[in-house]
């Protein structure tokens, strides 16, 4: 399956896109199509913002961190072999180009935001020549900017004081699997896919910002979906465009309506429908 | 109150250990079978599920003790002052000074140096000619230095030397931690050799690296029988596979194909699958679901690791590594612990219930529950916390407290 050329036009006339979710078969058939999107357009930096949500109560407060992933390789490359029957191989690729184009991405995007930390996710103990490349590329970013404080930690303590004091973190800048891990680990001590907004940027300004959870298709058509998710990765999408003052409103609303129990919808324990969300932000922002 | 407490703790500790065997080991037995025909090949393998083996040298065993780094060596002493504290006085006529070696536990430890300072090859052939000679170990976590050229890490190297296919992590809630999540009672089965920790990497071209990720039928085969088994014989109700098949389709599509033909011979085992990313997140938000969890190398990394600081973090679980002729008992999520190395604040029962499962694969279960309670018990009834679970206690507080209970309970033997 391919992306239909159409597409392809539009996201290339107009450089910005919002995209909702998209599934891939498990074990066999097409790639996944998410990848390709991101291949196509060259999206190498995945941003996910976790920011706990006031009004809707997980057992962790208090998270307030960016999870900044390497886009196009790593163990996501899709480039695998069956040696003989019964052994498999699966390349993960690391290159210096893509290390360092995230790695700069990640500090420009924390001097941008105000961040005042940036931490380095790898596993070089064990995969010494790839995760170590990746590693010397944030060291040499690091040294590009000196007003924000680099750090960099095994990915096993990071899983293991993210559940315990998500506090710590601020900016994570990760290759591909680990952070397509540590992303959904983050989304879910802030109450799931379905409210985490996600962005993939590109070169140039491109960008496409997308919802992260499954196309549910089980509730599709019933009006019963959360739109929180699609929600705020627009408002991201418009702070990307500069338009930041009205995606603050509408984030500000969207935040109002989730906190009030008669208008949150059902995954998040209340018993709105979609469309009675949808209103009560609209009403907000007014 | 203290004795509803202390009665209502015995209540608990039963009901959790009342199937508990010893964690499954893998005979010698096999060994002498290589000139008899090949039988039916699951039940070749279910019998390499059965404890340690090894000598036994005037009724004691021989464990290989590798200190590693950081707080490897304190904590190693602190458990052999807890086995030696099982060491009951007697007094003959009125003299009390004779003491005889009643009911310690019938352990000699074998001091073996592998860490920063002992690290070249014939450093590492020791270390593994002494495991392979006594058959089971004791480790602190060594430090694996990076940035040397050409540097593997020696934890990954005696693992893969003694084939320990099997990682075991046992995260429990222990009553008495304060945590953000209770009821927390999972088993992570990882992959031990395989996988992303090959150590196969090239760069072929100036600035591309390759690293490969290899996956067998062949170990998928034996950590499923490992996983199931397990689950069977400590009477568990499911197992879940974890892994990202729908990315890396042909690799961990194969793992959990082998998982799915295993489930079909344990019908009783209620068998589920789930994406690592989706499990993650599960964790985080409902970690009561889950039971017994099978996945490969890398993603038993991090589920373990999420697993142990759900339950309060890296000083609570012991990680056991379980091969067909070998096991090496050490902390759940293999920290060197560097930053607090010396400070005396160290929580020493991770290491002390890595000395607990190894009296059990040893067949010593009835030390074990002694010292297991008195580690449940200190840090449940007592509170005697260390900082890691938010208190002031030292290690030495901790082990004090342990090794008095442990000599009463010795009193009633």
């Amino acid at each position: 399956m391919v992306i239909p050329q159409k597409a392809i036009d539009s996201v290339n006339k107009n450089k910005i896109g919002l995209k909702g979710p998209l599934a891939t078969p498990i074990g066999k058939g097409h790639q996944s199509l998410n990848l390709a999107l991101r291949k196509t357009f060259n999206l190498y930096a995945n941003v996910r913002p976790c920011r706990s949500i006031e009004g809707y109560k997980t057992p962790y407060d208090d998270v307030d961190l960016v999870t900044i992933r390497e886009n196009t390789e790593g163990e996501y490359s899709g480039i695998e072999h069956v040696i003989v029957d019964g052994v498999v191989q699966s390349i993960k690729l690391i290159t210096e180009v893509a290390s360092r184009r995230v790695a700069e991405f990640a500090f420009r995007y924390a001097v941008a935001n105000g961040r005042k930390s940036v931490t380095a996710v790898h596993k070089a103990n064990i995969m010494r020549m790839s995760d170590g490349l990746f590693l010397q590329c944030c060291r040499e970013a690091a040294e590009k900017f000196p007003e924000v404080q680099f750090d960099e930690m095994y990915l096993d303590t990071v899983c293991l004081h993210m559940v315990q004091d998500p506090k710590k973190y601020d900016v994570l800048v990760m290759p591909n699997l680990y952070g397509d891990i540590l992303s959904d680990l983050c989304a879910g001590l802030i109450g799931g896919l379905g409210v985490t907004p996600s962005g993939n940027i590109g070169e140039n300004g491109a960008a496409i910002f997308e919802s992260v959870h499954g196309t549910a298709p089980d509730i599709a058509g019933q009006d019963k979906a959360n739109p929180t998710a699609l929600l705020l990765s627009a408002c991201m999408m418009l702070k990307h465009m500069g338009l930041g003052t009205y995606g603050s409103k509408i984030e500000k609303a969207a935040f109002e309506a989730i906190k009030n129990k008669e208008t949150r919808t059902a995954d998040l324990g209340g018993k709105a429908t979609c469309s009675q969300f949808t209103d009560a932000v609209c009403r907000y922002v007014d | 109150m203290a004795a509803y407490r202390s009665l209502r703790l015995e209540k608990y500790f039963f009901r959790n250990n009342l199937n508990k065997r010893s964690i499954l080991g893998t005979s010698a037995v096999l060994r002498g079978s290589y000139s008899q025909p090949k039988q039916n090949e699951a039940v070749d393998q279910r019998r390499q599920f059965s404890r340690h083996t090894g000598a036994k040298y005037g009724g004691r065993y021989t464990v290989t003790a590798i200190a590693g780094d950081g707080i490897g060596p304190e904590l190693m002493g602190h458990v052999k002052h807890v086995f030696n504290a099982m060491r009951k006085r007697t007094c003959i006529g009125r003299d009390w000074s004779v003491c005889y070696r009643v009911a310690d536990v019938p352990v000699d430890f074998e001091d073996i140096y592998l860490d920063s300072a002992h690290d070249a090859d014939t450093d590492l052939a020791h270390a593994v000619l002494a495991v392979k000679r006594n058959r089971v170990a004791l480790k602190g976590n060594v430090e694996t230095k990076h940035l040397k050229p050409g540097f593997v890490s020696h934890n990954l190297l005696l693992r893969v030397s003694l084939d320990l296919f099997a990682n075991v992590i046992h995260c429990r809630s222990i009553p008495g931690v304060s945590t953000r999540h209770g009821d927390v009672d999972i088993v992570v089965i990882r992959e031990n050799t395989e996988g992303e920790y090959k150590s196969l990497e090239h760069e072929n071209v100036p600035g591309v690296v390759e690293s490969l990720k290899v996956i067998t039928r062949e170990s998928s085969k034996r950590i499923a029988r490992y996983a199931f088994e397990y689950a069977r014989q400590q009477g568990r109700k499911k197992v879940t596979a974890v892994h990202k098949a729908n990315i890396m389709k042909l690799s961990d599509g194969m793992f959990l194909d082998t998982c799915r033909q295993m489930a079909a011979e344990y019908p009783e085992l209620k068998f589920e699958d789930m994406i690592v990313d989706n499990t993650c997140m599960q964790l985080v938000s409902r970690p009561q679901q889950f039971d017994v969890m099978v996945m490969p190398n890398l993603y038993g990394n991090i589920v373990s690791n999420i697993g142990c600081s759900l339950v309060g973090g890296p000083g609570l679980t012991a990680g056991s590594n379980i091969g067909s002729d070998f096991a090496i008992f050490e902390m759940g999520t293999r920290n060197t612990g560097k930053s607090i190395a010396g400070e005396n604040i160290a929580n020493p029962s991770a290491m002390l219930m890595a000395g607990v499962e190894l009296c059990r694969y040893l067949g010593l279960a009835r030390h074990a529950d002694v010292i297991e309670k008195s580690i449940w018990r200190t840090i449940s009834e007592d509170k005697v916390h260390t900082p890691d679970l938010g208190g002031t206690a030292t290690t030495s507080d901790v082990v004090h407290s342990i090794t008095q209970k442990v000599q009463n309970e010795m009193r009633k033997w």
